[in-house]
């Protein structure tokens, strides 16, 4: 197990999400330095798949433009690697499992733990299948993060039951992207998690406000935000970084200040 | 027998052979698939659906489907007799109704209202529009750019049976990409819609579905050869592009070990090219498109583009059974080229009148080849998994001529 769940201790958590090598080597690792300086509490960071089924269009084009600057397993790793000269930000990856798989799940989880990488969220490895991986990773102190959707019903229970690290909890049914309204019934759903584990819960998919981002946090224990912030990426290009630490500023104080009244 | 042992460990996990199947999907997918799943189980083996079923199949869908001597052929290639098993001649022109009919009564039976599909060729989407006007149900038919436009006359069938048709503009623009759109389409609006997995891949119990409603194929064929020719053949030949024409050729015949059994797949300008779609020859294990099998993919775990002349081949996976056969030699795979392809197109037309789709020419192909090697008292039996019709304009094209479509 990581210290993934200690980070929730204390306030809520903000955790952004950009994609490596969008839109190149030095810009990803700028802008993970600057989401750190901006009060980002986890920094989840994508390894672009060629063919992401749970991601909407603007993450899909931020792929895209990570294969266009050449991107690799390999780099990613770099990329991390270089990011840790500068801050010691807690940092996890969103990926497909495909790629975990070929990269070998070992030998990707050994390069997790030396790079410091905590935890995986992995959208397209259900609890079913999690035997491949999970007993692994809780050797390399790498934590699998499970998600629980609006759909999930009564399945909650046994994804809770085994969650640890922290619970990604899906705003609404769909793919990535913004949007302006969320399933009504998140409160129940985070609710009834709490039944049935302390591991704490991060709600993500659709968030891009920062009045959005301080109404999630009175539901859960934190915030992700992606897409938002990739499209902050992509219109900034190599002006990004300080564009994101401006954003992420704001993010943190509508989370710390309302939860604080 | 150890191929009997793995046949049945399978059926418990949605597994084959040694890993492959699964759910590899998003969990807001999880709890849909398990209702699918239940509903498949119970209604399987249950003798009014089995009733409804047939009854479509047999008074709708034009079945059974002829298992033809090909007299002309066997005598020109001068080896194995050759039997053709028509599934071309199935209402819409394709194997692809047998699945359809099949997973739409289950939808019916789940209480929904909408019916999504990927297509490659057209076919599948063909048969899902038209299932879908016969029920009363609403219909959407995600296509490839590409494909929409290789496959013209399909897309003005779908849309003359009441479906719309979305051109998928994301990757290559091709079944793949048709494939992600449909999952997408799915995670947002699980509630209201069925989607209609055309081949026997993806997540469990996808392949396990499809292989069940195409096995009509070679249960017919079965019976029908045992009354021609008093026996079962020496080999059966289905082409492979996810592979629900072959599984369902295969089916009866996977038990019986004197029965060989061939995937054709379609190896596009050659198999060591880099424009090919001939997954289990040149492909390695992945997970993607919510199973474990075999893909064309980078040393990353990035799907590369693939390419064949035929759109319903032109996919980068293969179904999970298939990659679990060929694991255990039970089943062979071999490829064929664009241009042998083409070169059968023109043959079977020829020889007997039957102008097939260039998808089953893969595997009239091979048959041109193996049945030479054959003894005259061997018997071949070929699926022709769809008509040409559809094929008529490209092909030409490929061949340099100009017609007006």
């Amino acid at each position: 197990m990581s210290n993934l769940a200690q980070i929730f201790k204390n306030q809520k958590v903000f955790i952004p999400f950009i994609v490596a090598d969008d839109p190149d080597f030095e810009t990803t690792v700028k802008n993970i330095t600057a989401l750190a300086k901006g009060g980002a509490d986890i920094v989840e960071l994508g390894i672009p798949f060629s063919d992401p089924v749970a991601d909407g269009a603007v993450i899909q084009q931020a792929d895209l433009r990570a294969f266009e600057a050449g991107v690799t397993t390999q780099t990613v790793f770099e990329i991390v690697a270089a990011a840790r000269k500068e801050t010691d930000v807690p940092l996890v990856f969103l990926t497909y499992l495909n790629i975990v798989f070929k990269y070998g799940y070992a030998r990707f989880l050994k390069k997790c733990q030396q790079l410091g990488v905590s935890g995986l969220v992995i959208p397209d490895l259900p609890y079913e299948n999690r035997d491949e991986i999970v007993p692994l990773a809780a050797k390399y102190d790498v934590d699998i993060i499970p998600l629980i959707t609006p759909t999930s019903g009564q399945r909650i229970q046994k994804i809770a039951k085994a969650a640890s690290g922290f619970i990604y909890v899906v705003s609404s049914v769909g793919i990535t992207g913004e949007r302006d309204s969320f399933f009504a019934g998140l409160s129940n759903l985070v609710a009834e998690i709490k039944e049935y584990t302390d591991v704490p819960t991060a709600i993500g998919f659709g968030i891009h406000t920062a009045q959005q981002a301080a109404e999630m946090a009175k539901i859960a224990d934190g915030v992700i935000i992606g897409s938002a912030i990739v499209d902050i990426v992509a219109k900034e290009k190599t002006n990004a970084p300080q564009a994101l630490e401006k954003y992420t500023q704001e993010i943190c104080t509508a989370l710390r200040t309302k939860v604080e009244q | 027998m150890k191929l009997k042992n793995e046949q049945e460990q399978k059926v418990k996990a949605g597994r084959y052979g040694k890993n492959f199947g699964g759910q590899y999907v998003p969990e807001t997918l999880m709890t849909e698939l398990e209702k699918v799943n239940k509903v498949f189980n119970e209604l399987k083996d249950d003798a009014a659906f089995k009733a409804e079923l047939h009854e479509l199949l047999n008074n709708y869908a034009n079945r059974p489907s002829l298992l033809y001597y090909a007299k002309n052929m066997t005598e020109d290639l001068g080896g194995a007799k050759i039997y053709l098993k028509r599934e071309d001649l199935n209402h819409t022109g394709a194997h692809k109704i047998n699945n359809v009919i099949g997973q739409v009564l289950l939808a019916k039976h789940l209480g929904k209202k909408r019916l999504i599909c990927e297509t490659g060729a057209g076919q599948h989407g063909v048969a899902t529009a038209t299932i879908a006007t016969l029920m009363g149900m609403e219909c959407e038919v995600f296509m490839g750019e590409e494909d929409t436009k290789r496959q013209r006359l399909n897309v003005y069938r779908m849309n003359l049976l009441g479906a719309k048709v979305k051109a998928v503009t994301t990757g290559s623009r091709v079944l793949k990409d048709a494939v992600n759109a449909a999952l997408q389409d799915w995670a947002s609006r699980s509630e209201d819609t069925f989607y209609v997995m055309g081949s026997a891949v993806g997540p469990a119990p996808f392949p396990e579905m499809v292989k069940h409603f195409q096995s009509v194929i070679s249960k017919e064929s079965k019976k029908q050869l045992q009354e021609q020719a008093g026996r079962l053949p020496d080999m059966v030949v289905a082409c492979v592009g996810g592979g629900s024409n072959a599984i369902g050729s295969f089916a009866a015949y996977i038990q019986d070990p004197t029965v060989k059994l061939v995937g054709v797949e379609a190896a596009g300008k050659g198999v060591q090219t880099d424009k090919t779609a001939a997954t289990i020859e040149r492909g390695t294990v992945g997970i993607f498109h919510g199973m474990k099998s075999m893909f064309m993919q980078n040393e990353d775990g990035q799907i590369n583009p693939v390419y064949s002349i035929s759109a319903g081949l032109d996919y980068p996976g293969v179904g999970p059974e298939h990659a679990a056969l060929a694991e255990c030699n039970r089943a062979q795979y071999v490829g064929i080229t664009d241009d042998e392809a083409v070169a059968a197109f023109d043959y079977i037309a020829k020889e007997e009148g039957i102008v097939a789709a260039i998808e089953s020419c893969h595997a009239v192909a091979y048959v041109q080849k193996i049945a030479p090697t054959m003894a005259k008292d061997q018997i071949i039996i070929c699926t022709l998994s769809g008509r040409g019709d559809k094929d008529v304009a490209s092909i030409a094209k490929y061949k340099g001529v100009q017609i007006d479509e």
